[in-house]
């Protein structure tokens, strides 16, 4: 048989691809179930992470069950839009915890290309939007976690920002990126890097809602943090993402905020009386979660 | 085909012809996944398998193959072989194909992979071929993993992530080589081994 010939060339050619092809497609299809489940495992420990920063004797466990103390400690988990207005609902496990729903980072980005038309002034679709808000209760607090997305020097870069009941205060932070530059844009996962964004406060009144930027070009330092040198382009796209993102968040963390406020102000008489009994709860639950206190 | 030395088609690859000390193939990925020890041996199991199934493949199918589309079903093949390891990683070992980043998909451009069946697998019968296969990926492995040793524990003072310098050290005043983490002094070890390499095995020094 002539295996150079032009016929057996193309019909060789054609039933190795389609043969690859119907092979990497079954495995694709068998194994999707289980990579999903590594994708939404990893997005809950994120979220955990920057939420149980708020209280700075917590510490996640690595080999913690991730699943058990996010249906633990989450209070409820929905989306809202531009506008502030709630869209949606996730479901936070409290029943099953096979049941979590979590935004994952390719639903962010579905969510990040709507900020951009807005941004490119293509239509009001603020109220369009979805974006996931998740409430923690950390030790009796309220803890409301908001993630960011945007584009890196080399891929994708989002985090998870923990934001106090106030509505404005960063009591944790997380970030995570698919292929910045080691030891230089890699290094906004790092601890260094996020615990500085600890007490800072989001300016949600003015037009830069946090900065990330070189020391020296910093005017607002309670609402910038220091970037990262020889990271340039990542530490401006972090917070570039954060400004956006933020922005986008803005009429929901100040009804929040709000209702917040008011809330206190209500039981503020009977928050005196109800400390001690609160603490020794706090205790007991952290004993009990598997969180380690750090040294 | 029956004057095949199966012992030096294993053996070889391991020191003698190493594909990375002798041969200087698969270095980019050799540097990039070498700072700590996991990621090192699952890389390097990655490329074991690899390049053994790819060159077995390759070997079955050397008959059949049209001549002049050789090396773009080649590519099909060893490609077909990395995306199955990139996805049971991503589904059995998710934390590690995390580090491991862009580099297992990169093992379809490691020249050691196509460098085999092109030099031996489409000259050979299947089972050599896997075996020259298995024995160069392991080959390859084999510094993966001195390198790694090396980088992590001087690096990191950890090995498998578990702590190996005893915090008194620290304590007294010794500090991890942060230099070491970096991709230039992989490539600086890497020479050293070739060094050493080279002084035993004379035959390979140029004149």
């Amino acid at each position: 048989m002539n295996t150079n010939g032009n016929t057996y060339t193309v019909i060789y050619s054609t039933i190795l691809v389609v043969l690859v092809a119907a092979i990497l497609a079954f495995v694709a299809m068998s194994l999707q179930g289980k990579q999903n489940e590594n994708v939404k495992l990893e997005t809950i420990s994120k979220l955990l992470g920057a939420a149980s920063q708020a209280d700075e004797s917590l510490v996640m466990d690595e080999n913690a069950d991730v699943l058990a103390l996010y249906a633990e400690k989450i209070e409820d988990a929905f989306y809202v839009n531009g506008l502030g207005e709630k869209v949606g609902q996730m479901n936070t496990g409290k029943e099953n915890v096979k049941d979590i729903q979590v935004t994952t980072t390719s639903d962010l980005k579905k969510q990040n290309d709507i900020i951009k038309k807005i941004e490119d002034g293509q239509g009001d679709l603020a109220s369009t939007l979805a974006m996931p808000v998740y409430v923690f209760d950390i030790n009796g607090n309220d803890v409301t976690v908001i993630p960011c997305y945007g584009a890196g020097l080399w891929g994708p870069i989002w985090g998870y920002l923990a934001i106090n009941a106030d509505g404005k205060t960063i009591d944790g932070a997380v970030f995570d990126h698919k292929g910045e530059t080691p030891g230089l844009g890699a290094k906004i996962a790092d601890a260094p890097f996020y615990n500085a964004f600890h007490g800072k406060t989001l300016n949600l009144d003015g037009d830069e809602v946090f900065t990330v930027a070189k020391a020296s070009a910093i005017t607002e330092p309670d609402h910038s943090v220091d970037a990262i040198s020889g990271a340039t382009i990542t530490s401006q796209a972090l917070g570039k993402s954060i400004n956006l993102w933020a922005k986008y968040y803005r009429p929901y963390l100040a009804g929040a905020a709000a209702a917040h406020q008011a809330g206190t102000a209500a039981v503020s008489d009977s928050t005196v009386t109800c400390c001690a009994p609160a603490d020794s709860v706090k205790t007991a639950g952290t004993a009990e979660v598997k969180v380690n206190v750090e040294e | 085909m029956s004057d095949i030395n199966y012992k030096e088609v294993l053996l070889k690859p391991i020191f003698k012809g190493n594909p990375v000390t002798v041969l200087v193939l698969g270095i980019c990925s050799s540097l990039a996944v070498t700072v700590q020890m996991e990621g090192a041996c699952v890389m390097a199991l990655s490329v074991i398998i690899v390049t053994g199934l790819s060159s077995f493949v390759a070997s079955i199918l050397r008959n059949t193959i049209p001549n002049r589309i050789r090396i773009i079903v080649q590519l099909v093949v060893v490609s077909l072989m990395v995306i199955l390891v990139d996805q049971i990683l991503k589904a059995y070992a998710y934390s590690v194909s995390k580090t491991l980043s862009v580099y297992v998909g990169l093992i379809i451009t490691n020249c050691i992979v196509m460098g085999r069946i092109e030099a031996f697998a489409l000259g050979n019968k299947p089972i050599p071929s896997l075996l020259d296969g298995l024995a160069n990926g392991a080959g390859y492995g084999l510094i993966l993993v001195v390198v790694a040793f090396f980088r992590e524990i001087l690096g990191s003072g950890t090995l498998f992530g578990m702590r190996i310098i005893p915090q008194s050290f620290y304590d007294a005043g010794y500090m991890d080589n942060g230099l070491i983490i970096l991709p230039p002094m992989a490539l600086i070890l890497l020479g050293i081994i070739v060094w050493i390499q080279r002084s035993i095995q004379k035959d390979l020094q140029e004149k």
